[in-house]
């Protein structure tokens, strides 16, 4: 009996888990739409897609949510730190929940 | 932890205490890493002592959160620094001017109140974006445009308060200018609604600005006289159609009749926006050319002439556009030939022709500001590309506002190039460049000048150069429409007409209004009074 509960549980432990990833990146996705797209977007007139691109000429994609080498610790550095032209993001822009969902959403594996 | 100037630490302490029961701890941030997201990344004093820095930071959700802030700053003497989204990037940022400031980021007041689509206004409180208007109006689908400037996650209220400009129709474009009654938090707590917002339920809020009696709404504008929590604007009604031309004139010295002929017909309702160039920008490498524009006191424009002719171009360029309706812009497009044909040797081109709205791709290739869209293309100016590999950290405004005729582009590059040149700055010296048109009836002569936050020396010599800028436009009586925190001082000096008047009866009014010195201190050189002397800087 206390084998079958402790199943039970784990089974509803990692499923919340399973859960609370999907949420995150869902999350991360509109994040990534609302904050990172009009300049990392793959459309006409994206600075950050063009600097991507002159940087890596070719070696990573340009556009950053085709990027599969992101970690969490990258995505977090430069949202909160900036880089070139792009300034830091405050946190009553992007909270701490949805950088972490942000970080998800860049650092997951991509086909 | 950092403590704002002449605080006790007991008070300091108390002061936090009472900013968290007012907003809740979560949004009181004190952290060095918090603090630190309130530097102002194009700060040209960026790393160096005289950098300003916030001591803390708090984000208010609601007017009466605002207040209740205003209020704590008073009892404790806490300096207040109030910004919107925080993104006036080469203006400041979101850094206040008085070091040890508290920012109060009002980015999470972001709520559109009102949008009225047949009489052409809305209502907004100062976190909504240029991007979250938009999204707000598309989404309802709503008949009106907004006039939004190049970096679309900008205020609306901040833009306006900053006397920020866009690119559609004059009025529009200013921004201040289309801006109808406000709502604001004093230094002492008080809310006042100016224009048709002083009387209450007024249906016209936004659409009357003037209401009854003394007009206060300026002393809010780049001013430290109140917190902005609710503006009204208006907004121009959704175009049925969008032409656009560009007239081509061969003498360097037609810039003259060039601007008298479009100035009415942008003064008469004519066009929109105008945009100004010179076909020569894409030979200034050409080596005959760069002997032409290296000559003492610039290029003779005899000789360049001789030069455009020689290459068949042009010595200007004028992008002419047309909102309206689609019979009325083309006519309107036929008349504005026949007035620049008077210039002799004027060329024609056809542009863009729309229905309006367009379809995405044409949106995707649009110049997508002149249609009210916010986008942030504009930050390919300086962000790194294959033309481009060694990228600037950012720039700072030197943006003086000069008349809107011929001669003074000719003197502008005259004037302002040499000081460029000298300073070390040759990259920013161009004799074939157009004025920046955003303002309606005056032009703007700007540089962005390059920042970096690894190199001290060389914004040491931006900062040079930027000293010396604001001098050579003084002398000509040009002065500066907007600037960094680092500058406000040096360019508030410049309008000194009878000692320093307009400054003095604003220093009378801060004393009035904001007794404690609690707001925006040092903004656009409006000190309160116990910093007046010193001006900011620490003993």
């Amino acid at each position: 009996m206390k084998i079958r509960l402790l199943f039970l549980v784990m089974l509803v432990a990692v499923g919340s888990r399973a859960f609370a990833q999907t949420a995150d990146v869902k999350r991360g996705a509109e994040v990534y739409q609302y904050w990172c797209a009009s300049c990392h977007g793959p459309q006409t007139g994206t600075p950050g897609t063009t600097a991507l691109a002159a940087k890596y000429k070719g070696e990573k994609p340009a556009v950053l949510d085709r990027r599969t080498d992101l970690t969490l610790q990258t995505v977090t550095f430069f949202v909160r730190n900036g880089v070139s032209v792009m300034a830091p993001f405050r946190k009553t822009e992007i909270g701490d929940a949805d950088l972490a969902a942000l970080a998800a959403y860049l650092s997951q594996k991509r086909p | 932890m950092a403590i704002p100037p002449g605080v006790s630490e007991r008070d300091w302490t108390a002061a936090i205490k009472e900013f968290e029961e007012a907003v809740g701890a979560q949004w009181v941030f004190t952290s060095s890493e918090d603090i630190a997201l309130y530097r102002d990344a194009y700060s040209p004093l960026w790393g160096e002592p005289e950098e300003r820095l916030a001591s803390g930071a708090v984000a208010p959700d609601t007017t009466e959160q605002v207040q209740r802030i205003v209020r704590t700053a008073n009892t404790y003497k806490i300096p207040l620094y109030a910004i919107a989204t925080g993104r006036d990037l080469g203006y400041g940022g979101s850094a206040p001017v008085l070091s040890g400031s508290v920012v109060v980021d009002l980015k999470r007041m972001n709520r559109v109140i009102e949008v009225d689509d047949k009489r052409h206004f809305a209502i907004v409180e100062p976190g909504v974006a240029y991007f979250d208007f938009y999204r707000h109006i598309q989404e309802r689908k709503l008949k009106v445009w907004i006039d939004c400037p190049d970096p679309g996650w900008g205020s609306v209220v901040g833009n306006a308060l900053d006397h920020g400009v866009g690119y559609t129709y004059g009025a529009y474009r200013d921004h201040f200018g289309s801006h109808s009654g406000l709502e604001v938090v004093l230094p002492n707590g008080d809310l006042v609604r100016t224009g048709m917002g002083a009387m209450p339920n007024a249906p016209t809020w936004g659409e009357y600005r003037y209401g009854y009696g003394p007009y206060a709404d300026g002393l809010f504008s780049q001013g430290n006289f109140g917190i902005v929590t609710k503006m009204g604007i208006h907004l121009f009604p959704q175009p049925e159609a969008y032409v656009s031309g560009t007239v081509t004139v061969p003498r360097r010295e037609d810039i003259t009749p060039l601007v008298e002929v479009m100035n009415y017909l942008e003064h008469t309702g004519v066009t929109g926006q105008p945009n100004y160039s010179s076909p020569l920008a894409r030979l200034a490498r050409d080596p005959e050319l760069v002997a032409l524009a290296s000559k003492p006191g610039g290029p003779v424009p005899a000789e360049v002439d001789r030069f455009a002719a020689q290459r068949g171009v042009g010595s200007w360029s004028l992008e002419l556009q047309f909102y309206g309706g689609a019979k009325v812009v083309a006519a309107q497009w036929e008349f504005a030939k026949e007035r620049f044909s008077a210039i002799r040797g004027a060329q024609f081109t056809d542009g863009h022709s729309y229905r309006l709205p367009m379809t995405p791709d044409e949106e995707d290739k649009a110049h997508k500001v002149a249609f009210g869209i916010p986008n942030l293309a504009i930050f390919a100016g300086g962000a790194r590309s294959e033309q481009n590999p060694s990228p600037r950290d950012g720039h700072v405004f030197f943006a003086p506002v000069i008349p809107k005729n011929g001669e003074a582009i000719l003197e502008a590059m005259r004037a302002f190039n040499p000081v460029v040149i000298e300073g070390g700055l040759p990259q920013m010296a161009s004799w074939f460049r157009g004025p920046n048109t955003w303002a309606y009836r005056t032009f703007v002569w700007l540089f962005g000048l390059p920042v970096s936050r690894s190199n001290k020396a060389d914004n040491k010599k931006v900062r040079d150069v930027m000293e010396r800028l604001i001098q050579v436009a003084a002398d000509r009586g040009w002065g500066e429409y907007r600037a960094a925190p680092a500058f406000h001082d040096a360019i508030m000096n410049t309008y000194s007409f009878n000692n320093n008047a307009l400054r003095r009866m604003h220093e009378t009014l801060k004393d009035a209004v904001d007794p404690n010195g609690i707001l925006g201190a040092g903004r656009y050189g409006v000190w309160p009074k116990h910093l007046r002397e010193a001006r900011g800087r620490r003993a």
